[in-house]
């Protein structure tokens, strides 16, 4: 169908840079589309279980965009929902067996979230935005790089959170004993899901206050 | 006073664009405004000015609740000297509860404050006076032995993220002071509820509990005496006690017509209405106590006075007042009755109400609308 475009792109071209790179900051999944955010306030308590689950997203996001990119042309449009429903499906049931089969201890932290991650907003949306319209690699790395921009809010919140909250880091004991002694205590709110999106609010905060181009006009 | 004067005018050039101090202008500005009131016009439109303004309306609120900061005062130092059986005279204990109270109110104004002016300094803003009132509320509703760190971060907290995201005075869904208390409420569950911090540095022996908490575990014949609750003399925060304090603030707060009275009648109002439906169900001592009881316990006086009739975050039509102020008494007391694990349901039936109260308003103004258009119609089709 497509045969106008014949000579070989270059694998980092600046412009597969920017799919792999964009979603990071200037266009990332949580802070600026403000999508996956019910996954982000659930199981950034521990920083562990942030990091896991943002490992796991990583992978079904890429692998799911691939698949589907690979699949785009021969997908029959009116079930092209379903289809990616199947992939992401598959995909996210191979990871819930790895991860109890290798970290069961998370896994059961992890609880339903790593089922749920087949309802992940930006799965789907990547799928329908991109993968249908793309090819293979472009695909893969914009899967990676929304991965990552969701991980990379998931582990932040999830320090914050598990530092003050349970003043811990991945699960290592960091406050010293003498501040408990001189009166400090974790702070109970943190581990609430409230904090959490809070601490999400002062991430879009400080992000927007430092990009010009996120500015909105009202 | 010309002296006064005399030294702001020769200090304003430095403060103008192009002065010297040009950065500080809001700092200065705060100042004056604070020391006279503005001379400025409006230069464009029609406007009413009333010759009281918001500085002058904040100062007022804190006039009133000065007497159930007194109060609170001495209270500190009489539950304390009590529970380790000691009866003093009336000086001893005031000056026990101001080395107590005065280090929490310093701590309120001093970080609320900085905040306040370091916001209004980078956005370009006059300082906003809405602190002057919630760094005194703060300190009156937190219990007497609360860490002033603790102090310090709710009150960052609630500046922060209770008010100056929003856009700073007058852009604030929830009430700033009661923010404080939630955040300190949840984050530090041990520090704020429970029957040891009521009292300050309490005698072990002594049972500390507040009213509400007898109630909570079902000891109804613990209850202090009603004429006890009314005055104040039990434990619990430093300002919510006694209710007659906080009745001659009411009285403040309603002759200046500051604080809103239907308000105040309709939370009232509600909190009886859902006590006495108590008292009609009646499966468990807690529901048989009398309705006025809950008026007089815990912080529903000081709530109902001071915290529902915050003119920012409460429902601003006439009727909403009175939806918004009755759904906070009867959600109050039916927490307190309900939920075991939050004993005082005002604080959170306020918070909830003032998330709803604009669409209370936007309720009221629609109906408004419909009325008013249907008597239109009448009127064309006659």
């Amino acid at each position: 169908m497509n045969t106008v475009k014949r000579e070989k792109e270059p694998l980092f071209s600046p412009k597969n840079r920017k799919l792999l790179l964009s979603p990071i900051n200037l266009n990332n999944p949580i802070t600026v589309q403000v999508l996956g955010i019910c996954s982000a306030l659930a199981v950034t308590a521990k920083m562990k279980p942030a990091f896991v689950m943002s490992v796991s997203v990583i992978v079904v996001t890429a692998l799911a965009n691939l698949i589907i990119s690979l699949l785009r042309n021969g997908i029959p449009p009116r079930i092209r929902i379903i289809v990616q429903l199947v992939v992401i499906a598959t995909l996210v049931i191979v990871v819930d067996q790895v991860l109890k089969a290798y970290v069961y201890d998370v896994s059961k932290q992890l609880s339903v979230f790593v089922g749920l991650i087949i309802t992940n907003c930006i799965i789907m949306g990547r799928l329908e935005a991109f993968a249908m319209s793309s090819k293979p690699w472009p695909s893969l790395l914009d899967g990676i790089g929304n991965g990552i921009g969701y991980g990379i809010i998931l582990v932040v919140v999830g320090f914050v959170r598990e530092l003050f909250g349970s003043g811990s880091v991945w699960g290592y004991p960091v406050v010293p004993a003498g501040f408990f002694e001189m009166g400090y205590r974790n702070n109970g709110f943190m581990i609430l899901p409230p904090m959490a999106l809070i601490i999400i609010g002062i991430i879009i905060w400080i992000q927007r206050s430092r990009n010009k181009e996120l500015y909105q006009e009202n | 006073m010309k002296f006064l004067r005399d030294f702001l005018d020769k200090q304003k050039p430095h403060f103008v664009k192009g002065g010297r101090f040009e950065k500080l202008h809001s700092t200065f500005d705060a100042f004056e405004t604070f020391l006279f009131v503005p001379n400025r016009v409006t230069h464009t439109g029609a406007h009413i000015r009333d010759a009281i303004d918001m500085k002058r309306t904040m100062i007022i609120v804190v006039v009133a609740l000065l007497p159930a900061l007194i109060f609170g005062i001495w209270n500190v130092g009489y539950q304390h000297y009590i529970s380790h059986g000691m009866a003093y005279d009336f000086w001893p204990m005031f000056g026990y509860g101001l080395l107590k109270v005065v280090p929490i109110i310093i701590v309120s104004y001093v970080v609320g404050l900085a905040i306040e002016f370091a916001f209004a300094q980078s956005r370009h803003h006059e300082v906003n006076e809405g602190f002057l009132v919630s760094g005194m509320l703060i300190p009156l509703v937190m219990p007497p032995d609360v860490p002033l760190w603790m102090v310090a971060i709710s009150t960052a907290f609630a500046v922060i993220i209770g008010k100056e995201v929003f856009g700073g005075t007058g852009m604030n869904i929830l009430n700033p002071a009661l923010t404080a208390r939630a955040f300190l409420f949840f984050a530090y569950p041990s520090e704020m509820s429970g029957d040891l911090i009521w009292i300050s540095e309490k005698a072990d022996a002594y049972s500390g509990a507040t009213p509400l908490g007898h109630l909570l575990v079902g000891e109804v014949s613990k209850l202090p005496s009603e004429w006890a609750m009314f005055l104040g003399n039990i434990p619990g925060s430093i300002g919510e006690t006694s209710t007659l304090a906080i009745l001659i603030g009411a009285v403040v707060l309603i002759a200046t017509g500051i604080g809103s009275a239907r308000i105040m009648l309709s939370v009232v109002a509600g909190g009886l209405a859902m006590g006495l439906l108590f008292n009609l169900w009646g499966i468990n001592d807690y529901m048989n106590i009398p309705a006025h009881y809950h008026l007089i316990m815990g912080g529903f006086a000081f709530g109902t006075v001071f915290m529902a009739t915050d003119p920012v975050s409460a429902a601003q039509t006439t009727r909403g007042k009175y939806i918004y102020g009755f759904l906070i008494g009867m959600i109050a007391v039916l927490i307190r009755v309900f939920n075991p694990a939050y004993p005082e349901g005002m604080m959170l039936s306020i918070l909830l109400m003032n998330v709803f109260a604009p669409l209370i308003d936007h309720y009221v103004v629609q109906s408004n609308i419909k009325k008013r258009l249907k008597r239109a119609r009448a009127l064309v089709k006659a």
